[in-house]
C-alpha cells in the first residue's frame, strides 16, 4: 500500500510521508473517508438491525382509503406514464453509456436522477394499482438482508479504495437507502403494540410539510452565498416573516396580504444585512447573527406587549388551507404527499425550480454565480458587483420570509415567541448539505424534515431510542456532513468576502 | 478608432497616481506603455477602462469626449482590457466565461450558448485560436486563458485592446507567439496598448513607446532607442542593468534534493522526480513559466505540502518529514512567492511581523511568556538596518508599500544564520529601487557561503543572480545549466526542449537570421 | 496589480481595512476588526486632538450605545399605551407622558445601579451586586467566544460549551463529597475539562476535516442540549423523588462562597471571571501561544508557513475557549442556581456573543462589554417587574449596539461626524513611497491593545 493514499482535503497538512519513495505515476489520491465511514455504519447496521433485531413484526400503512373510482384511474395513468418514461430514459442511459463507451462523461447528470425518480414513482403507483394499503415486515429477516447488503457495499468501497479507485455516488445512494430501510423496519419493530405499524404515506407527508419552512430558508441560504454573501440570518428573515405574516394576516383578515407582508418583512431583514454587510463592509457572519438576536428580541418584545394584549385584533390570522390539484391528488401515496398542500408548499415547488433554472441555465444566474465566484471578473465585464449581492440578498430575504408564514398561515394559527425555533440554522445546514445547490438543499431539507417527522412519530409509538435521540439525529447529521463524510464540495470561492473595488 | 487622452488625473486621498497625462493611440497602432511597477500604468488604464472614475480629465474617442461609468461602458465603446492577473471564472466553462456580460440569450432570460459557442469557433479560427468552448477554465494552461481573455474582448467588438503585463505569465515561446498574434490584430485594424515593464518585448512590438514614471508622462521613445536609454527614462536615473558581483566561490554541496515527486490534490505529479544539489556559496536559481511546479518545490523543502516523496537534505539532515518549525530551526530562511498571503500578517505591527517565525525562540520569548521590549529593540534595528520607510515599528505591515513589506519579509529570515536560503519571486511587484536592494543582499547572502535557491519567472532575474540555473517543467528538471546561457536556450527549455536540442535549435534559428 | 499599494477613495477607511484583513480579497475576513490584530492603522485622524477623540473607537462605541438605548426607548414608547393616553394631553403636562417614557429606564438604572429608593444601604447596593452577579458567565462565556475570535474561529458553540462545563462540574459536585475549597476546585476543574472536551471537539473537526465552525457550533450547542435533558432524565443526574428534569443540589462545599453574605447572590466567580480576564489579556498579548493564535487568526497562510502548527493552535484555542464558556456554566451551578436544569444556560451563550463583538474580541473590552451586558440583564428584570416591560427589550438594545459597533461609518454617517470632510490631507494611507504616512495612526494604538 502506497502511503500516499491517504485522507485527501483533510485541512491539516500535517507533515510529509517521510522516507517512502513512491513510483512515480502509481499514485492516486484516493480518499480512505468513504470507505471507513461506510464500513462503520455497516457495523453499527449489522448490530442494531440484525443482532439487536425484536421478534416483532413492522407495519408500515401505505394509503389510506380514498376516492377509489378516480384514484384506480389515476393509479393506472400514472403507473403507465412511469413505465414509459423509465423505460425510455433507461434506454437512453444505456445507449448514452455503451454508445461511446467512455463510460459516464456523456451521460447527462439529470439521466440517471430522473430514471431513479421515474422507477420510484412506478413502484409507488404498483402499489396503487395492486391497492395493497399495508406492507408488514418480519424484523429477523429483512434486517439480516440490510446487514448483508450493507456490509457488501463497505466491503466494495473498501476493495475500490484499495484499488485506488474512487468510490462511485450510487454506492452511497443505496447504502443510505438501505440503512434508512434497515432502521425503520427495527425501530418500529421495537413499537410498544403487538403489532406495531406506523403509516408510511403520513410520514412521508408529514416530513414535506415539516420540510417547507427548510427548503424556503435554504434556498434564501443558497442566493445569498451564490452571489457571496453568507446569510446566517434566515433564522431572523423566517421569525420576521412569521411575525408579519400574522399580524398582516389579522389585520387585514386576509391570509394572501399576510403571505406578501412575509415577503416584505423578510426582505427588510436582508436589506439591513445587505446594507451593513455590502456598503458597510461589516464581517457577514456577525451581522446574521446580530441580525437573528434583534429580531428574535424585537419580535418577542412586540409579541409580549402588543401580541398578548390584542390577540383577536392582531394574532389571529386566518388559515391557509390545502388546496388539492385536481386528478394528481387522487394518485394512491404520491397524490396525498405531493398535491395536498397548502399555498405556501406549492410555491416551495415552484420556487425550487425556478431557482435552480435561474441559476443555472439564465443569463441572470451566470451572473450571479460569477460574482459569488470571483468579483473582480464579474466586475471587469461591467457587472456591478454590489447592486448584484443587493438584489440577490434581498430577494433571498423574501423568499425565507415567504418560509416564515408557513408557521402562522400553515402550521399553527398564532405567532408566539421564537416559533421557529432554530429552523433558520438547520436550512443553513441543508444548504451545505445540498452543496449550494436548489435542488440538493430541497433534497436535504426533506432529510430534515423526515427526520424531524420521524421523531415525533416514533415518540407515539414507542421506542428503544430515547427521543432525545433521536431529536439530535438531524444536528448529528449535519456534523458529519460537514466533516466530509458526505464528499466534500466547496462553496463558492467569495462567499463571506466582501467586495472592495480596485 | 482613435483613443485620446486629455489631461487624465487620478487622486487617492494625497497620493497622485495619474498626474496630467496625455496620449493618443492611433487605430492600427501598437502603442506601449513603459514605466516600471507603480508608476501608475495600470492605473491608467483602470481609468480608461471606466474601473475608475478620473480625478479630472477626459477621454475622447474619434474626437468625441466619453465618460465611462463602468467597464461595460467602455466595452461598449470599444475598449477591450486583458488584465495581467486573467479575469477568468475558474469554475465555468470557456463558453460561459466570455458570454459573463454579453449574453446571448432566448427567451425568458434563459442562455444559449451555442450562440456563444459559435463567435469563439468563429474567432479561434480566424486567428488560429485552439480553444474548447466547452473546456473548464481551471483546466486550460495559462497560455490558453490568455487567449479566452483576448476572445472575450474580440467578441465584444473591442477596437482597442489593452493587455497588461501580458508576458509575465508566459514562456519566451509564448510570448513570441502572443507578439505574433498582436500583429494580426493590427493587420486586421485594430489598436493595441501594450502595457509592460520588459523593454525587450516593448523594443519588438510597439510603434510608439510613451514611459510613465511616478504617474506623468516623461516622454516618449521610439523602439529603435536603446536598452539603456529606455530604462533610464523609465527610473529616471541612469540604471546599470546589470548587479555587480563577484564569481561564486562554491564550497561544499550541503544542501540535496533527491527524486522529489510532490502530488496535488487531483493526484497529479505537480514536482515530478527532482534532483539536485546546491553548494555553498552559490545560486541555484529555479527558471520556469509560472505553474510548472516552483511553488511545490519551495514549499515541499518548507513541510507545508502534505504529498511528498524523495528525499531533501540540509548538512546531512533529512528535512522530509519534519514539520516547518524544524525545518526553519535547521537553518532554511524562507521567502514566499506571495508576501501577502504566505509571508506577513498584514494586520500585525511591523515588529511582530519581524518575529513572526521567531517569537518563540530566545531571546524573543523565555518558555511560553514572550519579551516585548526584545522584540521592539529588534524591529527599531532592523527597520535601521533594511531601510524600511515607516511611520513607527508598530505599524500595520499590510499599510506598508510592496517594496518595504518584502524588506521587512528579508530583515526576519536574514536575521538568524542560515544554512540554506529560498526566495520565491524576491522582486514581482517591486519598483527598481527595491529591486535593486533585494537583489544586493541576496548575494550578499551568498557571500556569506549560504546556500542560495532563488525562484523566479523573470528571466531577467534569473540571469541577473544566478551561479546556475535550474528549468523546470511540467514538475520536472529539464536541465541546470551554467549562469551564461543565453536567453534562447532558456527559453526553449522552459517550454519543455532538452538542453542540447535547445541549443541546437537556437543555433539553427540563429544561423537562419529569423529570430528578432 | 503593481500598484495594489495604492489607497481607495478618500472616505475609505473601512475599505482600507477589509483590504488589509483579506489581503485584498484573497481570504474571508477576520471577525476580529483589523485594529483589534495587533498592528496600528493609521486612519488619518488628522486635525485636531478633539477631532480625533470624538471620531475615535471610544467615541463610536459611546454614541453606538446612546443610539439604541434611544431606539429602544422609541419602542417602548410607541408600544406602552400609558404612553399614548399621557400623549393626549402633552401640552397640558408634558412631564406625565416623559415620566411615562423614561419609566423602564429608571426602573433599568435602579435595578442595575443604585437603587436610590432602597430601605437601607444594602438594599441599595443590591442593584449593582445583582449587575456582577449576572456579569460573571457572560464574562467567562464572552471571554471563550473572543479568545476563539482572536484565532479567526466563529465560535457560536458557547451555549454548548457552558452545558457540557456545567454537566461535568455538577456531577463532580453532587456526587463527590470531598472538603470545603477542594471540591470547588474540583468541580471548577471539572467544569474547564468539559468545557474544553466539547470546544476541543469542534476545534479537531475543523482542524481534520475542514468542517466549518460556524455550522458544527451551532449543531453541537442543539446535541449538548438534548444530551442534557436526556441525562436529567437518567437516575444519575435526576433528583431523587423528583418528576422533574432537575439534578440534586450541589454540595455546599461546591459552590463558590458568597462575598457579601447571604442578603446578595455577589459570589466569589466574579472574582475568578477578573482573573480569567488577566489571565486571558496575558495569554493574548504575551505568551507564544496567544501570539500563534492571533497569527492563525489574521492570516492563517503566513501562519503556516512562519512555522507555527496551524492545526494544533485550532484545536488547542478551541479547547481553551471551551474551558472559559465551561467556567460560565460552573458561575451558574456553583455559584446562582445551584442545581443543574435543562434551562442552566439560559441565553448566556448567545449573549457572549454580542458581548465578545461589544468587546472588540479584547479581553478587557469584553470584560466591560459583560458588565453592561449584565447591567442591562440585572436591570431588565427589575424593569419588567416595575413596569411590565418585556426583558427581551434588552435583547434589541444589545444587538443595536453590536451593530452599530460594528459599523463605525453608519454611526459617524448618523451623527454628521465624518472624520474626513474636515481633515486636512494627510495621505495617512501607506502610500506608493511609503514614505508619506503621518504619525496619525499612532493615537489608536492604545485602544486597539487594551
Amino acid at each position: 500500500m502506497s502511503t500516499t493514499t491517504t485522507q485527501s482535503g483533510s485541512g491539516a497538512p500535517a507533515g510529509n510521508s517521510p522516507g517512502h519513495t513512491g513510483k512515480p505515476g502509481a499514485s492516486r489520491l484516493v480518499s480512505w473517508k468513504a470507505g471507513i465511514g461506510l464500513s462503520l455504519l455497516a457495523i453499527l447496521g449489522t448490530i442494531l438491525f440484525a443482532f439487536m433485531a425484536g421478534p416483532k413484526s413492522a407495519g408500515f400503512g401505505i394509503a389510506e382509503a380514498s376516492n377509489t373510482g378516480a384514484s384506480t384511474l389515476a393509479a393506472w395513468i400514472t403507473l403507465i406514464l412511469a413505465l414509459v418514461i423509465s423505460a425510455g430514459l433507461g434506454y437512453l442511459w444505456f445507449v448514452r453509456r455503451s454508445g461511446t463507451g467512455s463510460g459516464y462523461a456523456t451521460v447527462p447528470r439529470w439521466i440517471p436522477a430522473c430514471t431513479v425518480a421515474a422507477v420510484i414513482a412506478l413502484c409507488l403507483a404498483a402499489l396503487g394499482v395492486a391497492k395493497v394499503s399495508k406492507i408488514t415486515l418480519e424484523s429477523g429477516p429483512v434486517g439480516w438482508i440490510c446487514a448483508v447488503v450493507l456490509l457488501a457495499l463497505a466491503g466494495y468501497s473498501v476493495f475500490l479504495t484499495q484499488a485506488k479507485k474512487t468510490t462511485p455516488r450510487w454506492v452511497g445512494g443505496v447504502f443510505a437507502t438501505v440503512f434508512l430501510v434497515g432502521f425503520l423496519v427495527w425501530i418500529v419493530a421495537h413499537g410498544n403494540d403487538a403489532e406495531p405499524a406506523i403509516s408510511l404515506a403520513g410520514l412521508i407527508a408529514g416530513s414535506v410539510t415539516l420540510a417547507v419552512p427548510l427548503v424556503f430558508g435554504s434556498l434564501s441560504g443558497v442566493l445569498c452565498e451564490r452571489v457571496g454573501v453568507v446569510n446566517i440570518a434566515i433564522e431572523g428573515q423566517l421569525l420576521l416573516g412569521a411575525f408579519s405574516a400574522a399580524v398582516v394576516a389579522t389585520v387585514t383578515h386576509n391570509v394572501y396580504a399576510g403571505l406578501v407582508a412575509a415577503a416584505v418583512a423578510g426582505a427588510l431583514v436582508s436589506l439591513v444585512l445587505a446594507v451593513v454587510s455590502i456598503k458597510y463592509l461589516v464581517n457577514q457572519i456577525i451581522v446574521g447573527v446580530v441580525l437573528n438576536v434583534l429580531i428574535s428580541g424585537l419580535t418577542s418584545f412586540l409579541f409580549s406587549t402588543l401580541l398578548t394584549a390584542d390577540p383577536d385584533g392582531l394574532n389571529k390570522p386566518g388559515h391557509l388551507p390545502p388546496v388539492d390539484v385536481p386528478f394528481l391528488s387522487d394518485i394512491p401515496i404520491i397524490g396525498p404527499i405531493l398535491f395536498h398542500q397548502s399555498l405556501v408548499g406549492y410555491l416551495m415547488y415552484i420556487a425550487v425550480i425556478v431557482v435552480y433554472l435561474g441559476l443555472f441555465h439564465t443569463k441572470w444566474g451566470l451572473r450571479v454565480r460569477a460574482v459569488g465566484e470571483h468579483p473582480q471578473a464579474a466586475d471587469t465585464v461591467g457587472i456591478n458587483v454590489n447592486r448584484t449581492r443587493f438584489w440577490n440578498v434581498l430577494m433571498g430575504g423574501a423568499i425565507a420570509g415567504i418560509g416564515g408564514s408557513f408557521f402562522t398561515l400553515v402550521s399553527v394559527d398564532a405567532f408566539s415567541k421564537d416559533m421557529s425555533g432554530g429552523r433558520g440554522y438547520i436550512a443553513l445546514a441543508a444548504l451545505i448539505f445540498g452543496r449550494w445547490n436548489p435542488i440538493g438543499a430541497f433534497l436535504a431539507a426533506l432529510l430534515f424534515g423526515f427526520a424531524d417527522n420521524l421523531q415525533s412519530v416514533i415518540t407515539i409509538i414507542g421506542s428503544p431510542v430515547p427521543s432525545q435521540f433521536m431529536a439530535m439525529l438531524p444536528y448529528a447529521l449535519t456534523v458529519f456532513a460537514v466533516a466530509g463524510l458526505v464528499g466534500r464540495s466547496r462553496p463558492p470561492a467569495a462567499s463571506g468576502i466582501p467586495y472592495v473595488k480596485g | 478608432m482613435k483613443l485620446e487622452l486629455k489631461g487624465i488625473t487620478k487622486r487617492f486621498g494625497s497620493l497622485v497616481a495619474n498626474d496630467h497625462i496625455d496620449l493618443v493611440v492611433e487605430p492600427g497602432q501598437v502603442h506601449c506603455l513603459l514605466g516600471e511597477n507603480g508608476a501608475g500604468k495600470s492605473t491608467l488604464m483602470n481609468v480608461l477602462y471606466g474601473l475608475y472614475d478620473p480625478s479630472d480629465g477626459e477621454i475622447l474617442v474619434n474626437g468625441k469626449p466619453v465618460v465611462f461609468k463602468g467597464p461595460g461602458d467602455a466595452m461598449a465603446a470599444g475598449i477591450g482590457m486583458v488584465h495581467q492577473h486573467f479575469m477568468l471564472i475558474a469554475v465555468f466553462t470557456v463558453a460561459e466565461n466570455v458570454a459573463l456580460g454579453n449574453e446571448a440569450t432566448k427567451a425568458a432570460g434563459f442562455l444559449n450558448l451555442d450562440e456563444t459557442r459559435r463567435k469563439i469557433q468563429a474567432i479561434s479560427e480566424q486567428y488560429g485560436f485552439d480553444v474548447d468552448p466547452d473546456a473548464m477554465v481551471e483546466d486550460l494552461p495559462v497560455g490558453v486563458q490568455q487567449r479566452v481573455e483576448i476572445i472575450k474582448a474580440l467578441v465584444r467588438d473591442a477596437e482597442v485592446l489593452i493587455l497588461d503585463e501580458p508576458t509575465a505569465v508566459l514562456t519566451p515561446q509564448e510570448t513570441d507567439e502572443l507578439l505574433a498574434i498582436i500583429r494580426q490584430l493590427k493587420a486586421d485594424g485594430k489598436s493595441i496598448v501594450f502595457i509592460s515593464h520588459k523593454l525587450r518585448e516593448v523594443k519588438e512590438i510597439s510603434d510608439t513607446i510613451t514611459v510613465i514614471r511616478r504617474g506623468k508622462v516623461v516622454g516618449s521613445a521610439d523602439p529603435s532607442a536603446s536598452p539603456t536609454e529606455l530604462a533610464s527614462a523609465m527610473v529616471g536615473r541612469s540604471v546599470s542593468l546589470t548587479l555587480e558581483k563577484k564569481p561564486a566561490e562554491p564550497g561544499d554541496a550541503t544542501f540535496k534534493v533527491r527524486d522529489l515527486v510532490v502530488v496535488d490534490q487531483n493526484g497529479q505529479h505537480v514536482v515530478d522526480g527532482l534532483s539536485f544539489d546546491i553548494s555553498q556559496g552559490e545560486v541555484l536559481a529555479i527558471a520556469g513559466v509560472q505553474g510548472n511546479g516552483q511553488t511545490e518545490l519551495t514549499e515541499a523543502v518548507l513541510g507545508v505540502q502534505p504529498h511528498v516523496t524523495g528525499s531533501i537534505t540540509l548538512d546531512g539532515v533529512e528535512l522530509l518529514g519534519k514539520s516547518v518549525k524544524q525545518v526553519l530551526s535547521a537553518g532554511v530562511g524562507f521567502v514566499p512567492e506571495d508576501r501577502k498571503v504566505d509571508g506577513l500578517v498584514g494586520t500585525f505591527s511591523i515588529s511582530e511581523n519581524m518575529v513572526l517565525d521567531l517569537y518563540d525562540k530566545a531571546p524573543f520569548a523565555k518558555g511560553i511568556g514572550m519579551k516585548p521590549a526584545q522584540i521592539a529593540s529588534h524591529a527599531e534595528q532592523k527597520v535601521e538596518e533594511f531601510d524600511v520607510r515607516t511611520p513607527s515599528i508598530n505599524a500595520a505591515v499590510g499599510t506598508l508599500s510592496g517594496g518595504n513589506q518584502q524588506k521587512v519579509v528579508l530583515a526576519r529570515e536574514l536575521s538568524r544564520p542560515l544554512r540554506l536560503f529560498i526566495a520565491s519571486q524576491p522582486t514581482r511587484g517591486l519598483d527598481v529601487g527595491s529591486i535593486e536592494f533585494v537583489h544586493k543582499r541576496v548575494i550578499a547572502e551568498r557571500d556569506n557561503g549560504t546556500p542560495v535557491m532563488i525562484v523566479s519567472t523573470e528571466l531577467d532575474e534569473v540571469l541577473e543572480l544566478a551561479d546556475r540555473i535550474a528549468v523546470l517543467y511540467r514538475g520536472k528538471l529539464v536541465g541546470i545549466v551554467p549562469a551564461g546561457t543565453s536567453r534562447d536556450v532558456l527559453g526553449l527549455m522552459m517550454a519543455g526542449v532538452p538542453e542540447h536540442e535547445a541549443e541546437l535549435t537556437a543555433q539553427k534559428t540563429h544561423e537562419g537570421g529569423t529570430h528578432a | 496589480m503593481p500598484d495594489a499599494k495604492t489607497p481607495r477613495d478618500e472616505d475609505d477607511d473601512v475599505a482600507t481595512d477589509v483590504a488589509l484583513d483579506t489581503a485584498d480579497g484573497a481570504m474571508a475576513p477576520s471577525p476580529v476588526p483589523a485594529s483589534s490584530q495587533g498592528g496600528t492603522i493609521p486612519h488619518a485622524a488628522g486635525g485636531s486632538l478633539f477631532r480625533q477623540i470624538v471620531t475615535g473607537n471610544a467615541m463610536v462605541s459611546v454614541l453606538s450605545v446612546l443610539l439604541a438605548i434611544v431606539l429602544g426607548g422609541i419602542l417602548m414608547a410607541v408600544t406602552n399605551p400609558r404612553v399614548a393616553e399621557t400623549a393626549g394631553y402633552f401640552f397640558a403636562r408634558p412631564g406625565d407622558m416623559l415620566s411615562e417614557v423614561f419609566k423602564p429606564y429608571v426602573a433599568l438604572v435602579q435595578g442595575s445601579l443604585f437603587n436610590w429608593a432602597g430601605a437601607d444601604t444594602a438594599a441599595q447596593l443590591y442593584p449593582i451586586t445583582e449587575t456582577l452577579t449576572v456579569s460573571t458567565p457572560l464574562i467567562f462565556a464572552g471571554l471563550g467566544v473572543a479568545l476563539a475570535f482572536r484565532a479567526g474561529l466563529f465560535n457560536i458553540g458557547a451555549q454548548g460549551q457552558i452545558i457540557f462545563g456545567a454537566l461535568f462540574g455538577a456531577y463532580v459536585g453532587f456526587t463527590w463529597h470531598l472538603p470545603f475549597l477542594l471540591h470547588l476546585v474540583v468541580v471548577i476543574i471539572a467544569g474547564l475539562v468539559g468545557g474544553a472536551l466539547w470546544g476541543g471537539l469542534v476545534g479537531l473537526l475543523k482542524a481534520r476535516t475542514g468542517a466549518h465552525e460556524v455550522i458544527v457550533t451551532i449543531m453541537l450547542n442543539y446535541i449538548a442540549n438534548f444530551l442534557l435533558l436526556f441525562l436529567l432524565t437518567t437516575p444519575a443526574f435526576q433528583r431523587k423523588g423528583s418528576t422533574n428534569p432537575i439534578s440534586p443540589f450541589l454540595d455546599q462545599t461546591a459552590l463558590f462562597p458568597e462575598l457579601l453574605g447571604p442578603q446578595f447572590r455577589l459570589h466569589a466567580g466574579f472574582l475568578v471571571a477578573v482573573l480569567a480576564t488577566v489571565f486571558v489579556w496575558w495569554l493574548l498579548n504575551r505568551s507564544t501561544l496567544g501570539f500563534e493564535f492571533r497569527a492563525v487568526g489574521a492570516n492563517q497562510s503566513a501562519a503556516r508557513t512562519a512555522g507555527i502548527n496551524v492545526p494544533r493552535a485550532v484545536v488547542l484555542v478551541m479547547a481553551l475557549a471551551g474551558a472559559l464558556a465551561g467556567l460560565a456554566g460552573i458561575a451558574q451551578v456553583s455559584g446562582t442556581e445551584k442545581y443543574l436544569s435543562g434551562g442552566v444556560a439560559a441565553s448566556i451563550g448567545f449573549d457572549a456573543i454580542t458581548v465578545a463583538l461589544l468587546g472588540r474580541s479584547t479581553p478587557w473590552g469584553t470584560f466591560f462589554a459583560g458588565l453592561l451586558f449584565g447591567a442591562f440583564r440585572a436591570g431588565g428584570v427589575a424593569m419588567q417587574a416595575q413596569t411590565q416591560t418585556p426583558i427581551d427589550i434588552v435583547l434589541v438594545i444589545q444587538s443595536l449596539i453590536v451593530l452599530f459597533i460594528a459599523a463605525p461609518p453608519l454611526v459617524r454617517a448618523i451623527f454628521g461626524l465624518n472624520p474626513r470632510k474636515k481633515k486636512n490631507a494627510t495621505g495617512g494611507h501607506g502610500s506608493g513611497t511609503g514614505s508619506g504616512a503621518t504619525a496619525g495612526g499612532k493615537i489608536e494604538s492604545g485602544a486597539a491593545t487594551a
